[in-house]
C-alpha cells in the first residue's frame, strides 16, 4: 500500500501515524510537507494527523485546510482515495469542507486526554470492516476541540445515511449526539477525533486501533 | 483603508467559552449579566480598490466557519 501523511507546521501526530501504518502494512508511508501540490504517483491513502497545525490560529484545523497540498487531497479525495483525518486532521477535514460540520472547544472546556470507550456504529466502511457494528472498542482521545457540531438536518442526514462510524460511549466533550467520527457521503473519507494510531499493540495498552488500519489494508489491496 | 470584520456565533449554537465568561462575570459580583458570546474581532488594512464582494468572500472563504458562525463587515 502506497501511503501519505500530510505534515504542516505544528503536526505533532505524524510520526505516530507513519510507525502505526508501516507497521500494520509494512510499507512506510511518504510525509508529504503542506506546501507540496501533488501527492505521489499512486497514492492510495492518504493520513491527516493530529496536532496543532498553525498553532490552531483563527480556528483549529482553519489555516491548515487553505494550504496548497490540501487542494490535492480533495482532489484525490473525489477519486475515491482513502482519507484518514484524526483529531486535527479531523478538524481539517471538516474545515477544507470535505466532511460536513465543525469540531468547537470542548463543552466542560479541558483539554481532555484519556482512552475513552467508543461504540463502532458502522462495520460496513473501508475504516471499519474489521470491526463488529455495535462493538465497544477503546481509544485514547487529547483534545481541546472535539464537540462535533452540525445543524440538525446535516446530523439527521448523516445518521440516516449510516455516516456515523464511531460514537462516543461515555460522556467526552459534548458532541452533538456523541458523535466521534463520521465518513463522507461517498464513504472514502473518515474524520475521527480519538487516536487509532494511539492503540496499535500491547505496548499502547492495547490494539483496538489497528484494525482500522488494518481494514485499510484489505480494502485497497 | 481598514475594515473591521465582526466574526459571531450563530443563534443556537453553544458557546462554552461565553458561558464561562459568563459565570466568572458573576463569580467578580457584576449582577444582571444575562447571556455572553464570545466572537471574534478582525482589521484588515487594504487598498481602496478591494471590492465589498472581495472582503465578503475573504469571510466566506477563511475569516469565519459559515457552518457555526456569522459575520458582519463594517467597512472603513
Amino acid at each position: 500500500m502506497k501511503s501519505a501523511v500530510i505534515v504542516f507546521p505544528g503536526s505533532n501526530c505524524d510520526r505516530d501515524l507513519a510507525v502505526a501504518i508501516e507497521e500494520v502494512t509494512g510499507r512506510a508511508p511518504t510525509m508529504l510537507w503542506h506546501r507540496e501540490t501533488e501527492l505521489p504517483e499512486g497514492t492510495d491513502l492518504i493520513a491527516v494527523p493530529g496536532g496543532f497545525s498553525y498553532g490552531d490560529y483563527l480556528r483549529s484545523g482553519a489555516m491548515a485546510a487553505r494550504s496548497p497540498v490540501m487542494q490535492a487531497v480533495a482532489k484525490a479525495a473525489e477519486c475515491g482515495v482513502p482519507v484518514l483525518g484524526v483529531c486535527n486532521g479531523f478538524q481539517v477535514l471538516t474545515e477544507a469542507g470535505l466532511l460536513p460540520g465543525a469540531l468547537m472547544r470542548n463543552a466542560g472546556l479541558n483539554f481532555v486526554c484519556r482512552p475513552v470507550a467508543l461504540t463502532v456504529e458502522n462495520s460496513q466502511s473501508i475504516f471499519t470492516s474489521r470491526y463488529d457494528a455495535g462493538e465497544l472498542i477503546t481509544i485514547p482521545v487529547a483534545h481541546h476541540d472535539g464537540n462535533y457540531t452540525a445543524d440538525a438536518d446535516t446530523l439527521d442526514r448523516i445518521e440516516g445515511e449510516g455516516r456515523v462510524a464511531f460514537r462516543y460511549a461515555e460522556a467526552v466533550n459534548g458532541s452533538a449526539r456523541n458523535i466521534a467520527g463520521i465518513v463522507n457521503q461517498a464513504g472514502n473519507v473518515l474524520g475521527m477525533m480519538p487516536h487509532p494510531e494511539r492503540m496499535i499493540g500491547p505496548e499502547h495498552g492495547g490494539a483496538d486501533g489497528r484494525r482500522l488500519f488494518e481494514g485499510l489494508l484489505e480494502a485497497v489491496a | 483603508m481598514k475594515t473591521r470584520i465582526y466574526v459571531t456565533l450563530k443563534n443556537g449554537v453553544l458557546d462554552p467559552q461565553g458561558k464561562a465568561i459568563h459565570h466568572a462575570l458573576e463569580g467578580l459580583g457584576f449582577s444582571g449579566v444575562e447571556d455572553v458570546r464570545q466572537g471574534k474581532y478582525i482589521e484588515i488594512e487594504h487598498a481602496d480598490g478591494v471590492t465589498d464582494a472581495d472582503l465578503d468572500a475573504m469571510c466566506r472563504k477563511l475569516l469565519a466557519n459559515t457552518v457555526i458562525e456569522n459575520y458582519r463587515i463594517e467597512r472603513g
